[in-house]
């Protein structure tokens, strides 16, 4: 039987390109949504995407160096998700309302 | 294209349906059998005799008991969120028995020409991918509580969740102290380092093994374990006397079993780990040619002891039914000799067997201790729990990086 | 076998991501993007990163994100409500999207012409051996700074969240 035309494995840019439309929609996340919590999910989700940029590149250059960049990039959002959270919630704690349009003041 | 049967089911993916089969047959069959064995274990613990009017000793309770879950009422509390309510047993069900999908049984085995191994898949990270499944596992627990819409069950979730987390910590550091001393983070290799024996007689299983016995580690492996699948002492969340059984108020019929399905896969499951990562998974006790005869020898004198009491019967029953699982003990003894089913027998005797003490072991915790209050249980995470394993794993790396 | 595991996991993660950002109440945003933790983990083990994907299932989806749900849960933050727009604003805004993605994925493509195909397990360099061996040779100083960062961060997040002393 003649190999039939389906593609077995796929290029690298497939996945680059998936890789731009989910920091594309963190960025649509982070700037339309008005719950101080989305905003924040939205950012790893651009996190998230960047990541596997990374481990794209790592995979080209047969090099394990990305996946150390992507090890970092955990570390580092594990932190910053600890204390955003802890903010998240004295923010709510003073002002009662997570959404960013009632949170416009320095005053309370 | 031959078709005999080797050449089929030599074939990678029927292999493994084949042995998917298998497993989940008896993990399934196993789960309903430790829920009878816990109510007899804990009824005689507390010198009461447990279920025994379903079947001979209530051994058809499971199948009574399932008639019975399935069969209830189906309800949805008014007001609660459908699509979590419905999908938080099954996100609990799904990662609590994805886990057996690493574990392996035995060696690798020679059956009608085809060798495998009795795993259904050697992940090289196994390790790594059992810690990712308990960590998913948190995910269950906090949805049913939250979509009950219930006070006591969203409170009860949430500890749960918190509980769960917490004891994560010092379940991984017990966990990386024998990787330590095996090297490697495939399950399969990692008992297969812990074979033979040291000074002719001792097994090297990881709780002996030289540079660093594992002990303590073993001690911190179990208490996080009992605290990982909310076991007693560290049950507050989910008693039935407390909190009104906690994130599972709400739930009835099928969705309560597969709540109770999850507490039990994740009971075997962690006993499994313990078995592999400390005491040596499917190797004996003793050098070859002694521990050939133990499982048999076991048999055949549970056999006699239970003819030996169908003589004295205590119950009107017992007359028949104790003689009856005597004589299926002493032909049982007899299977464990047959020479070409040895290699497959006996080392599932031993990783049944280790299984089997730590379950029990499981199950006398839960008759005998108390229940830790909730804020006692997190400071001994924090305070107590982590500190040690901590230490231990430091411990454990300077003599290894030293003694070999 | 690997292009349907790609697709399937990629339209996964795409419905995911889109469901977070769509989607009124936060705990439905929070599980959709532990949808795409999930679906990004399988697609890095067919990059052949099988620690990172361990590492990405264990530290991002099994534990920032549960402190994620813990917060909604705790905070009980209801659905946003969202001020009506007009259908014109979609009508216009899902074809530029489109048109902005289309311009990106050809810029992509034409930028990197010979691309190779991503096979499963010609990338052996991802295992822990091999990532801790670099953890703790070439970068073992940013391995310290980020343990130093952690602390920062527990330290941070305790003194935040506690009672205030009266």
């Amino acid at each position: 039987m003649p190999p039939l035309p389906i593609p077995t494995a796929v290029p690298l840019t497939y996945y680059l390109i998936l890789s731009a439309i989910l920091f594309a929609l963190g960025v649509a996340g982070f700037l339309f949504r008005r719950s101080l919590i989305t905003i924040f999910m939205s950012i790893e989700l651009m996190l998230n995407a960047v990541n596997l940029t990374f481990v794209a590149f790592s995979y080209h250059h047969k090099q394990v160096d990305g996946h150390l960049f992507t090890f970092f990039v955990m570390v580092v959002a594990a932190a910053e998700a600890a204390v955003g959270l802890a903010i998240i919630l004295t923010v709510f704690k003073n002002r009662g309302t997570l959404a960013v349009d009632e949170i416009d003041s320095l005053k309370l | 294209m031959n078709l005999d049967i080797a050449s089929i089911l030599g074939n990678f993916y029927v292999l493994t349906l084949v042995k998917l089969g298998l497993v989940a047959f008896v993990l399934l069959t196993a789960l309903a059998y430790l829920q009878w064995i816990e109510r007899k274990v804990i009824a005689h613990i507390q010198l009461r005799v447990g279920p025994t009017r379903v079947g001979p000793h209530g051994l058809l309770q499971p199948l009574a008991d399932t008639i019975k879950l399935l069969t209830k009422e189906d309800l949805m509390p008014p007001h609660a969120n459908k699509f979590f309510f419905v999908l938080a047993p099954m996100v609990a069900v799904f990662f609590a028995l994805s886990a057996i999908a690493v574990i392996p049984f035995g060696p690798k085995i020679n059956l009608f020409g085809i060798e495998t191994y009795m795993q259904l898949s050697d992940l090289n990270i196994g390790v790594l991918y059992l810690l990712a499944l308990s960590g998913m596992g948190v995910y269950g627990v906090a949805l049913a509580g939250w979509s009950s819409n219930n006070k006591y069950a969203l409170i009860g979730g949430l500890r749960s969740s918190a509980q769960m987390v917490s004891y994560e910590l010092p379940l991984a550091l017990a966990l990386a102290s024998p990787l330590l001393l095996a090297g490697s983070l495939s399950l399969r290799e990692i008992a297969e380092s812990q074979s033979g024996f040291m000074l002719g007689f001792i097994p090297r299983w990881a709780i002996f093994q030289m540079p660093a016995p594992q002990l303590i580690g073993f001690i911190l492996f179990m208490i996080a374990a009992f605290a990982e699948t909310n076991r007693i002492p560290f049950d507050l969340p989910e008693a039935e006397n407390e909190l009104v059984a906690g994130f599972h108020t709400e739930y009835s019929s099928m969705k309560f079993a597969s709540f109770f399905m999850a507490e039990y896969a994740n009971m075997v499951t962690i006993c499994c780990v313990a078995t592999l990562l400390f005491l040596g998974g499917w190797y004996p006790i003793v050098p070859s040619p002694v521990a050939d005869y133990i499982p048999s020898l076991l048999h055949w004198g549970a056999g006699a002891m239970l003819i030996f009491h169908g003589m004295q019967p205590a119950r009107k029953w017992d007359k028949y039914t104790m003689p009856a699982f005597g004589v299926v003990f002493l032909l049982g003894g007899f299977v464990f000799l047959i020479p070409f089913l040895q290699p497959i027998l006996l080392p599932l005797f031993w990783f049944i067997s280790k299984v089997g003490i730590l379950l029990f072991l499981f199950i006398w915790v839960r008759a005998t201790l108390p229940r830790f209050r909730y804020d006692q249980l997190m400071h001994f995470a924090w305070a107590f729990m982590f500190p040690v394993s901590v230490v231990h794993l430091f411990a454990t790396a300077f003599l290894v990086a030293l003694l070999k | 076998m690997d292009a349907i595991l790609f697709f399937l996991f990629a339209a996964i993660a795409v419905v995911s991501a889109i469901n977070v950002v769509v989607q009124r109440h936060p705990i439905s945003s929070a599980l959709s993007l532990v949808g795409v933790m999930g679906s990004l983990a399988v697609l890095y083990l067919l990059l052949g990163a099988e620690f990172i994907a361990a590492a990405q299932m264990i530290v991002y989806a099994g534990a920032i994100m549960v402190l994620f749900v813990f917060v909604i849960m705790l905070l009980n933050a209801g659905s946003e409500t969202s001020p009506r727009k007009g259908w014109l604003l979609t009508a216009i805004a899902m074809p530029l999207l489109v048109l902005f993605l289309g311009l990106v994925s050809y810029i992509i493509q034409r930028g990197f012409p010979n691309a190779p195909l991503v096979k499963f397990g010609e990338f052996t360099g991802g295992s822990p051996k091999e990532v801790g061996t670099a953890l703790f040779t070439r970068y073992l100083l940013p391995f310290e700074i980020t343990s130093v960062l952690i602390l920062i961060a527990i330290i941070g997040a305790v003194v935040l969240a506690r009672k205030e002393m009266e």
